[in-house]
């Protein structure tokens, strides 16, 4: 990564709410191409919110998401990734009644990938679904369908890549994999923001964090400052850990 | 050989060499041509439920609208039939289009609000203050077009352009990028489909097979009132013939509409005082056993069914 990078994504102040419950209340943060930033916190700190906003899934309440210098706040989703934003889920949705071929096809054909379509074939074979190629998605693992989901969000090929728990339930063996699946994309120029729990995976990949709590950020730094941070410690472990 | 090749082959076109020779043999050509009807829109409510998953109870509404819009045009502008049959379909697509907002609803909310919508339009068409346009409750009398055998004829064309939409809907990343939105909406868009564009086109696309299946219909019958071309036995027979069959298959709602509406005339014909409780009875071990469709029994075995 290389720091004088231009910020591929700008979030500034921004807020969505819920009724009376403000998930995300003036969050701020940028990440530039090549970058991985994990973004993490406690349930309900806002983590996957933020995500859902940055990929159009909900229009923020306030505060701006600039994407390569253009306003991209409450603009549909699939405009979004035909402009270069992709993700997973927490829980993967796949098509399930398709084929996992017929999955990553739909992306090919309508994601809107600009320069030389990513090869199907690669793809199933990269993140190990070549085997289950045509078989239904209703068929697949939790693990294999978190991989389609990847997989769909990388056919489009996408510039920024918002990764929503995609380590969890993974064992050892298929953490270090996917780590260094993750490592490689972000060297070809991908923006990576990765919210996940596992802080073993988080320190492994990410460049940076941001820490939230309640909406906010509290902390912006490595992950091994963080965790020497007192109001980090604070908000994961409790007070009395602070000190 | 294509897949789209191979389908519109083995399956479209026996279909439509089958329907189109059947008249030389078989004396009962009103039972022939209610039998292209259905296929007609048995495919029809395949695109729009077997494809984005909106389960249209009031199809029938297009089908009315397409025979009103046909004899309108007969009654009032002495069109000629074919391009009158156009117009019915346009009018289908017209009111298609007022009632996209419907497709905000999912699930049961649709369906009933469909079914309501069919309702609101059979009582526009049936009020007698529009008389001077509709005949209102009168019914309308097209003498001047009657022609059975031409009407029969344009019934299998535009067969043949429905189950070929479908055999493209089965072969192309359209229909792929279809299905996907009826799994998953958020994920579809996520993949870049823009979900509402292609819900509006699978809806507009089945209203204007039931307006030219209507049309049709008014052609051939010539004399109608509204109970008639809004019966709610339309849709139902429809979306059963298609769900016996199997939706999201071309070959499913042909099959579906070939054994169920021709169980329906037999028993009509040999025992129609058991005929109701046979065809309830028949509908009822679909439900419970086959919820899929009769094609469901070829998949479970991991066959392909087309």
């Amino acid at each position: 990564m290389s720091p004088e990078k231009p910020p591929i994504l700008k979030v500034s102040k921004l807020v969505k709410r819920f009724g009376g419950f403000h998930a995300l209340d003036g969050l701020s943060f940028h990440v530039v191409p090549g970058e991985i930033l994990g973004l993490v916190g406690p349930n309900g700190s806002g983590k996957t919110t933020a995500i859902n906003v940055i990929s159009g899934l909900y229009a923020p309440d306030g505060g701006e998401v600039v994407f390569d210098n253009v306003s991209s706040g409450g603009v549909a989703s699939h405009k979004l990734v035909h402009r270069g934003i992709n993700r997973t889920f927490q829980v993967p949705k796949p098509f399930l009644s398709l084929t996992v071929r017929e999955n990553i096809q739909v992306a090919l054909a309508y994601g809107g990938a600009t320069g030389t379509p990513p090869s199907i074939a690669e793809l199933l074979d990269e993140y190990r679904l070549k085997e289950v190629a045509d078989r239904p998605a209703a068929d697949l693992n939790s693990a294999q369908q978190k991989m389609l989901d990847l997989t769909r969000a990388l056919a489009t090929r996408p510039r920024l890549l918002l990764l929503d728990e995609l380590a969890a339930g993974l064992n050892p063996a298929e953490l270090d994999w996917i780590a260094g699946r993750i490592k490689a994309l972000a060297a070809t120029g991908m923006a990576i923001i990765v919210v996940e729990h596992l802080m073993g995976f988080i320190e492994q990949i990410t460049d940076r964090v941001i820490v939230l709590n309640a909406g906010k950020e509290i902390f912006e730094g490595t992950l091994a400052t963080a965790v020497r941070e007192p109001q980090v410690i604070e908000v994961f472990l409790g007070g009395e850990h602070a000190h | 050989m294509h897949n789209a090749s191979k389908h519109l082959l083995f399956i479209l076109a026996p279909l439509v060499a089958v329907f189109a020779l059947l008249p030389g043999v078989y004396q009962n050509h009103l039972l022939l041509f209610n039998f292209v009807i259905f296929l007609i829109l048995a495919q029809g409510v395949n695109i729009i439920y077997g494809f984005t998953g909106y389960l249209p109870f009031g199809y029938v509404g297009f089908f009315g609208a397409g025979a009103y819009g046909f004899a309108i045009m007969v009654m009032h502008l002495q069109t000629p039939a074919p391009l009158a049959v156009l117009v019915g379909g346009a009018v289908a697509i017209a009111l298609g289009l007022l009632l996209t907002p419907l497709l905000r609803l999912s699930g049961a909310y649709f369906a009933i609000a469909n079914l309501a919508a069919s309702l609101a339009v059979l009582h526009f068409v049936a009020n007698p203050a529009l008389e001077g346009i509709t005949k209102g409750p009168y019914g309308v009398s097209l003498t001047g077009t009657f022609n059975p055998t031409h009407a029969y004829y344009a019934a299998v064309v535009v067969m043949a352009l429905t189950v070929g939409a479908v055999v493209y809907l089965k072969n192309s990343s359209f229909g792929l990028a279809l299905q996907a939105v009826r799994e998953d909406a958020v994920s579809a868009s996520m993949a870049g489909v823009n979900i509402i564009k292609m819900r509006v086109i699978a809806w507009l696309a089945s209203a204007l097979v039931a307006g030219l299946a209507g049309g049709i219909y008014a052609w051939y019958v010539s004399v109608f009132y509204p109970d008639n071309v809004f019966s709610g036995e339309f849709s139902i027979f429809a979306i059963v013939f298609a769900l016996f069959g199997g939706v999201a298959t071309i070959t499913g709602p042909i099959v579906g509409v070939l054994i169920l509406y021709g169980i329906y005339n037999l028993i009509g014909f040999t025992t129609p005082q058991y005929f109701q409780l046979i065809y309830g009875l028949l509908i009822m071990g679909l439900v419970l056993f086959l919820p899929a469709g009769l094609v469901s029994l070829a998949t479970r075995r991991g066959w392909h069914v087309p």
